[in-house]
């Protein structure tokens, strides 16, 4: 919302992401997506009697992982609590969940624009837990058989919760606070993030805070909007929620606490949010302390010896390679933005390259350009860093244009084959320094006005020698035949 | 030491009721409010006794941090794991029409 609007919104943020484990939270069941249905599935996540729960180690450690990037304080003793509701696609009639004692609490991320479309934003995390996915319902109303098929090899699943404080002003900002989330989630190897998959969910929790004009803030009642598939439905849905409440409230001047909180639903293709059923009171859900599953303890050495193997988050990142390189806050931005292997590639260019500003306007203009174009990854990109090292250096040398490099760039690109041959290929030949004088001595000779003019001072004359050089040699570089040509006329004194 | 808790009345049983998806005739409802009642005094008997030093129990057993390696182990077959249901199409459990969104996570 601009700063004009009436009221501020007031966002906070409930994301599920499912953890990169080979196997299931509490069985030896594959979590491997797209599965035919039913195949991932064993006495114990399908809650057959008998069948015990046993925890997965990975899927902690995971978890830990992102509780410590998310700077949470970590909980020394934690525990597992059934979450009790009827639902066909939770077998055992309760979700294994944390309630009181949750491994993790406290934390923050910040989102910084760095275009400073807003203010840099530190939004609060109020924990992060650990529990089991539910399986997945499916109700084909074209069939019109009347039911609902289900099929169970999510269920069980390792889930991480992460729960934002209010803090978030602006659907933009929500937006902007998930893309960070998700890079940071991706970069530290915890989830693929992958929406379209459903490894990460999102739900929002938004109401308007009104200045009134006895100096009271008045609160409308808090929507939990659910549904949304994409960060671009987030923010979109962010925005007709805010809109519509807003308008709701000039109609009933209904406040917070007055009406039990609301579910909604998002309606994508329609655009607008609609209303759900009442959620059930948390006390509904008769959370009491899991007993198949033992308690977990974590000793300080365990998060020093997590926190170690873990690499740097993309917020320490980005300063890193802006120090490290010399180049902007904002160049930084958009590499690490790409994620790791892209990060990696980049420091492996610049270091052969010895240019980090060089290097990064490469990746940007260049390498991302074509990434973009061919919705390629760069681990698949066809000139690897040597390879494109080498042609920067030789445009640096001077032995090519910036345009003619770019010409040869594209037809690597395209070849997948190293500089030399695609030179030869497209009948470029570099042009000595010997040949460059000669070309430059001959020019001089036949213009005896442009020489005279440098002389008195007038160096922008030698631009004229340009044009006449390219004819003569279509694969001279510009560049150089200026400082040489100057070079020369200086040297004739 | 707490203090005893107010006696069950039949909205507090139907509401567990519901809760439970138990259909409780009128009759049951009474009986069920005067045995749970008898029952949750019986618990509450706990309440007199002094525990502001004793530190909660998460977990009857002295045991913690019990682990597993992610490693796959073998998953049941489809029909193995249909075998038992009411209804099914050899590929999904079938349900009666469910409409609205899943309570999960």
């Amino acid at each position: 919302m601009s700063n004009s609007a009436p009221y501020t919104t007031i966002i906070g943020l409930e994301v599920h992401v499912q953890l990169m484990t080979r196997t299931k939270l509490f069985c030896g069941c594959s979590t491997k997506f797209g599965g035919a249905p039913n195949t991932q599935v064993c006495p114990t996540c399908l809650g057959l009697p008998g069948s015990l729960p046993v925890m997965n180690r990975q899927a902690f450690d995971l978890a830990l992982r992102a509780a410590l990037a998310l700077e949470c304080t970590i909980a020394p003793f934690t525990k597992w609590d059934r979450k009790n509701y009827f639902y066909p696609d939770l077998p055992k009639g309760y979700q294994i969940s944390q309630f009181d004692l949750p491994f993790s609490s406290d934390g923050t991320l910040e989102v910084v624009d760095p275009k400073g479309a807003f203010e840099p934003r530190r939004v609060g995390i109020i924990r992060v837990h650990l529990e089991e996915d539910a399986g997945k319902s499916m109700h084909d109303e074209a069939a019109g058989t009347g039911d609902t098929r289900i099929d169970l090899n999510r269920a069980g699943t390792p889930l991480c919760e992460i729960v934002t404080q209010p803090d978030l002003r602006s659907p933009q900002e929500a937006r902007a606070w998930l893309n960070e989330l998700k890079l940071l989630l991706v970069y530290l190897g915890v989830s693929d993030c992958n929406m379209q998959e459903g490894s990460l969910r999102v739900d929002a929790n938004v109401n308007l805070h009104i200045p009134q004009p006895d100096g009271r803030i008045a609160k409308t009642p808090i929507v939990e909007i659910k549904n949304m598939n994409s960060f671009r439905s987030v923010e979109r849905a962010l925005v007709y929620e805010a809109a519509r409440q807003w308008e709701d409230w000039q109609a009933t001047k209904a406040e917070m606490g007055k009406t039990p909180k609301q579910t909604r639903g998002w309606d994508d293709p329609a655009g607008i949010t609609r209303a759900q059923r009442h959620k059930e009171e948390s006390s509904d859900y008769r959370y009491f302390p899991e007993p198949d599953l033992v308690p977990v303890t974590v000793t300080a050495e365990q998060i020093a010896s997590i926190r170690n193997g873990m690499g740097e988050p993309p917020v320490s990142l980005r300063k890193t390679l802006a120090s490290k390189w010399t180049i902007s806050p904002y160049d930084a931005d958009v590499l690490v933005n790409q994620g790791r292997e892209l990060v990696d590639y980049f420091e492996d260019l610049a270091t052969r390259v010895g240019e980090g500003k060089v290097a990064s306007n490469w990746m940007q203009q260049d390498v991302l350009r074509i990434l973009n174009e061919t919705n390629g990854t760069v681990a698949a990109f066809p000139i690897r860093p040597a390879g494109l090292a080498d042609l920067i250096g030789r445009v640096m040398k001077g032995d090519f244009d910036t345009s003619r490099g770019r010409e040869i760039f594209a037809e690597m690109v395209t070849s997948g084959r190293p500089v030399d041959e695609v030179v030869a290929s497209m009948g470029i030949s570099a042009v000595s320094d010997d040949d460059v004088i000669a070309l430059c001595r001959e020019l001089l000779a036949a213009n005896p006005k442009i020489v005279a003019d440098v002389k008195s001072g007038k160096e922008q004359a030698a631009a004229g020698l340009i044009g006449q050089a390219k004819k003569k040699n279509p694969n001279v570089n510009p560049g150089k035949v200026r400082a040489t040509c100057i070079d020369l006329i200086r040297g004739m004194d | 030491m707490t203090t005893p808790p107010q006696p069950l009345t039949a909205k507090d049983v139907a509401k567990v009721a519901l809760l439970a998806r138990l259909a409780l005739s009128e009759s049951d409802l009474e009986r069920m409010t005067g045995e749970l009642s008898k029952i949750v005094g019986f618990v509450s008997m706990l309440g007199e006794l002094e525990t502001s030093d004793v530190a909660p129990l998460a977990h009857p057993l002295d045991t913690q941090n019990v682990f597993r390696d992610d490693v796959p182990a073998a998953s049941l077959s489809t029909a193995e794991a249909l075998q038992s249901a009411p209804r099914h199409d050899g590929e999904c459990f079938l349900v009666p029409a469910v409409l609205g969104d899943s309570g999960a996570a």
